[in-house]
Order: structure tokens, then sequence, then C-alpha cells
């Protein structure tokens, strides 16, 4: 703290001049973040605007929250927002454990050659392409020849066709996320369950505590800043579920269930080209989640003093 | 690490413990490796077999005639040309604006330290969006050319806390001060002392990175028209989710199609993600470093 109190009696234009050598290094990286992240905000505007190519971005007539209140008033409003905000929920109530209780249970194993092992090959889904895990899907869940469905129909029961069920899309997304993620999830757990005080454990062997007792009173109470932190993060995404996912696993069948905010914005940002109408959705879906990741962070701060920001 | 217990206090409740720990580990072991395992195995199998569910174990009707297929299917390699092109040049671009951006905001006294920092996290939380970015992409006639796949995610935000972590924690302040005395200024401090010590974190990055680069889709499927600059993850949809098998002449009818997207699918999940399991043992013991790392500042 000295450090930055004797810095700042410097005047901003010899600290400038001090630094024009670690200037030049950013000049690229935050002349990208200017043109590709920046330049598009002022774009947003279209969000209020109805968007004609020919005048663009800034001739475009305004036409205030227009926009708005056709998606709020839209037949297609109610089913993007509950499907999305389906997935996000189950996403964090069943999801978001896994990879916390996996990485307990990997640190109880007592040989940590086998651990290790174990630890590697939880990560190699995490690897595999959106494209090839949906395909995968399709291929063990097939009606007529997947895995699945064998073991259904040696139990003598009638094979079902997962993917096509509309009430059942949201467990084929939710399961093979858990699939998928868990294993890579769980490394950050891990690491923070290595930073315990071994010493911890040895006196609460000689107390005579039990495993349980262990993972109750020492792993949990030591995981909680990271679960906090990672749930808060997710808590901020409840509204972006990731759009490649949900893309790739839409069929005719299951669109009542699997259109969610983010497709919908594509569908009908870039096929139907309506553009303003797109950004209007895209901009309301970024401000909830902005909201939602703020008052997650303050609440979180006020209960148990962590916060990622 | 904790040693393990000594065989008198091992409390009968730890006993039941470590039998249900590693029957769930060992379950979700074969539930994990089974799935990738059978694509394996499909892959060598008759599709006549695979579609009367007799495949368990072992390949039935052992044969590579979906892998020779693959071979002569030309779409599947341009996409592979492409993707390889983009993996490569996007990794390298990448790491190097990565790295240096890093640098100066790991500097303390950096006059623009905390701004930046600000203004790169602004973007994780408020994005332009799907269509302005769409607009703004087209404007710069980066719309179709193989360059979009390069420019759009040339840096990523979280990689950069994650280098700027390490370089913090991995570089002494002393040796900073040392060279400074010596007459080294930030360039030649970067490439003589950063650069090297940084060895780790820039395995780890080329590995998220490159990753990303090969299973990229979403790009692909916005900015990319023409079937020419199709990465892998686009001409692998084409195949395996809508049965569009191409190259097989100009008359192919839907069935013809579908038997052939029968016969190499299996294979072509092989051949797509190989790559990247072929390099992971190889980078596995560097990466957790990463998420290590940039789980310390989140």
């Amino acid at each position: 703290m000295e450090k930055v109190t004797k810095v700042k009696k410097r005047s901003f234009v010899s600290r400038v001049a001090r630094d024009w050598q670690l200037i030049v290094f950013c000049l690229v990286p935050i002349a990208y973040f200017f043109i590709i992240h920046y330049v598009p905000m002022y774009g947003v505007q279209i969000a209020f605007k109805e968007f004609v190519p020919s005048k663009g971005i800034w001739g475009s007539p305004w036409v205030g929250f227009e926009q708005f209140r056709r998606f709020f008033s839209s037949y297609m409003f109610k089913p993007v927002i509950k499907n999305t905000l389906t997935l996000s929920f189950l996403q964090i109530l069943i999801s978001f454990p896994m990879p916390i209780i996996m990485a307990i249970l990997l640190s109880k194993v007592p040989n940590k050659r086998c651990s290790k092992f174990a630890q590697t090959v939880f990560y190699i889904p995490h690897f595999i392409s959106i494209v090839v895990l949906t395909s995968m899907l399709y291929i063990f869940l097939s009606p007529r020849n997947g895995v699945v469905n064998n073991i259904i129909r040696f139990f003598g029961g009638e094979p079902i066709f997962f993917l096509g069920e509309p009430h059942l899309f949201k467990w084929n997304f939710i399961l093979s996320g858990i699939w998928q993620n868990t294993g890579w999830n769980a490394i950050i757990y891990i690491s923070a369950l290595a930073a315990i005080d071994p010493a911890l454990y040895e006196a609460a062997k000689v107390d005579g505590a039990n495993q349980w007792k262990m993972i109750w009173h020492i792993d949990l109470p030591g995981l909680l800043p990271t679960i906090m932190m990672m749930l808060i993060l997710a808590v901020g995404r409840v509204m972006n579920i990731g759009f490649q996912k949900a893309y790739l696993m839409q069929n005719t069948q299951n669109l009542v269930a699997s259109e969610i905010i983010s497709t919908y914005i594509y569908k009908v940002g870039l096929l139907d080209t309506q553009y303003s109408y797109s950004a209007a959705i895209n901009l309301f879906n970024n401000l909830i989640n902005i909201i939602l990741l703020v008052s997650v962070n303050r609440m979180s701060k006020a209960i148990t003093k962590h916060g990622v920001f | 690490m904790r040693k393990t217990d000594s065989k008198k206090r091992h409390l009968h409740g730890d006993k039941v413990f470590h039998i249900i720990n590693y029957t769930i580990l060992t379950l979700t072991l074969i539930l994990v490796l089974y799935p990738l395992y059978f694509i394996v195995i499909a892959s060598f199998s008759d599709p006549v077999a695979i579609n009367n569910g007799q495949i368990r174990f072992w390949p039935v009707g052992f044969n590579t005639l979906g892998y020779q297929r693959i071979f002569e299917n030309r779409d599947i390699w341009r996409s592979y040309g492409n993707t390889i092109f983009y993996t490569v040049v996007g990794t390298t671009v990448n790491v190097i604006l990565t790295m240096l951006l890093a640098y100066p905001l790991s500097r303390k006294e950096f006059v623009f330290q905390k701004p930046f920092t600000v203004l790169i996290m602004f973007t994780v939380y408020f994005q332009g969006g799907l269509i302005p970015t769409y607009i703004w992409i087209n404007q710069l006639g980066l719309y179709n050319t193989p360059w979009v796949m390069i420019v759009l995610p040339a840096i990523n935000v979280f990689n950069v806390i994650i280098a700027r972590t390490n370089i913090e924690n991995n570089i002494p302040e002393e040796l900073h001060e040392a060279a400074l005395i010596d007459g080294c200024n930030h360039f030649t401090f970067f490439r003589r002392i950063v650069m090297p010590l940084s060895k780790t974190i820039i395995v780890v990055l080329m590995l998220y990175y490159g990753v990303a680069h090969w299973n990229e889709f979403m790009n692909g499927l916005i900015y990319l028209r023409d079937k020419g600059l199709a990465p892998l993850q686009l001409t692998l949809r084409a195949i395996l989710l809508q049965n569009q098998v191409s190259g097989l002449g100009d008359d192919d009818s839907m069935i013809e199609q579908q038997k052939a997207a029968e016969l190499i699918k299996y294979g072509v999940i092989i051949v797509s993600t190989l790559p990247v399991l072929v390099i992971y043992p190889f980078l596995q013991k560097h990466f957790e470093k990463g998420i290590m790392i940039g789980a310390v500042k989140g």
C-alpha cells in the first residue's frame, strides 16, 4: 500500500511517460478489445430502433421500447424464458454440486496414484466437441439400436425416443452436461482441498472423527469460499445457457422444450433477419444477467463475506 | 499429504466409507470410459452388427471400410485442413497477444493497470451481442473470410487473468529490480526473463486456446458461408447430425446418404477427436496448474 501512495505523488503525465514501454505492450491487445468488443456495443442502439440495412445503424429510425414490448407480448416469450430458466435452475441444482462431491471423493482415496489416474480419465470428456457429444447422444439413445434402448428392451420395456420427447429434453441436456464437465469442474475444488492444512485432519483423527465428520467439519467449510465464488458466477449465467449445445440438440419434435433465449436470438436475428428485434432480446437477456450477478454478489458478501468483485 | 491412518484406528465407519467411495468412483470410471470405448469398437465393426445391437465389448465383423470412406471424402479432409490452419495460426496469435497484455497488467506500478483491467473485465459481463457484432464484422469485411476465425477469438479475458497471475507469482520482484539496475528495459526483460520463465503457462494457454479452436463451431456457423472455409465441426455436424455426406456424386439419394453416414460416423468421431486426445496426456500435468492459478484470483 505504501508503494502505491508513493507512486501516486508523481503526476499522471510523468507516469505515462515513464510507462511508455508498457503502453506499447498493450497497444494491439487493447486495440483488439476496442475494435472487437467495444465498437459493437455502439450497435446495441438498434434495439431501440427499427434497423434498415440501407440506412445503417445511425440512420435507422428510433422506435423506443417497441422491440421489447413486442418480445414481452410475443407468444414465444413465455416458453423461451421458461425453457432457459428450467435448464439453468436444473444446472445449479443438480450439475453444480457434482464436481464438489467428486473432488471430495477423490481426495479420500488413500492411494494417490489411483486418484490421479481417475482424475485424468474424468477430464477426457471435457475435450470432446459439442457436435461429437450431441451425436454420441443420438447414437446411445437411438430408439432403433442405441445401447440404452437395448437395455430397456432387454428388460421388456418399450424403446423410448429420448431426443424426440420434449419433456425429456432437459434431462438429456443436464445429464450429458454432467458427463462432460464434472471431472473438469472438479479441478478447482481439488486444488482448494489440497490447500487445507493436513494438521486439521490429524487432529480430527485423534479426536476420533470418522470420514463423514471430516467431510462435514473440515472439507466443506474449507471449500466454502470456492463454492460461493462458483455459485455466484453460475447464478450470473442463469440466462446464458450456451447456444451451441441447445442448438445442436434441437430437432423438430423437441423444439417446444429446447428453444432457449440464445437459440431464439440466433434464429430471429440471422435466419429471419429481424435485426432490431433480436438485438432487443439480446440486450434484455444481458441486463438480466448483470442484475442477477450484482445482486447475488451483494448477497453473498453480506452473508459470507465472499464475493467475486 | 495426509498419512494413511494406522490399521488399529481404522474405524468401522471408515471402512464402509472407503468401500462406498471406491464403488462410486469405479462406476463413474466405467460410465465415462464405456461410451468412448464403444465408439472405438463400433468404428471397426460391421454396420449391420451395430444395427442389431450386437456390439458390446469387442468389434463384430472387424473391418476398416468406414475409415477407407473417410479417407476418400474430400469434404472431411478440406475442413480438417481448415481447422488445422485456424488452430495453428489462431493459437499463435492468442498466445502472443495474451502474454503481451498479461505482462503489463502484472506490473503493480503500471499507470493503466487498473483501468485496463476494468476495461477488459467489463467485456465479460456486457457484450454488444450477436447482431451488433455481426453487422460490425460485415462492415470490417471479415465476413466469410478465414480471418474471422482468428481475429474474433483473439484474446480470452480469463486466460489473460491466468497468465497475469502466473507472472505475478512466478517472477520474483527482486529479479525485475536487478534487471532494471543492469539497464534492462521492459522489452528485453519480457523477452529474456518473462517468456522463458513462463513456459508452463504458455503450454497451458496453448492447450486452452488450441482446444477451443479445434472444437469451434458457432463462429463458423455464423460467419462462414463458403463450404470451402468450413471448419471441421461444421462438416461433422452435417455428417453426424444431419446425415449429409457429400462427395459421393451428384445424384446421391437420401437413403444412399444415410447409409454412407451410418458407415462412417463412428470413424469420423475418432478421426476428429484423436488429435486432441493424443496431445492430451503430454500436456496433462501442465494444464491443471492453469486452472489452479486462475482459481486463486478468480
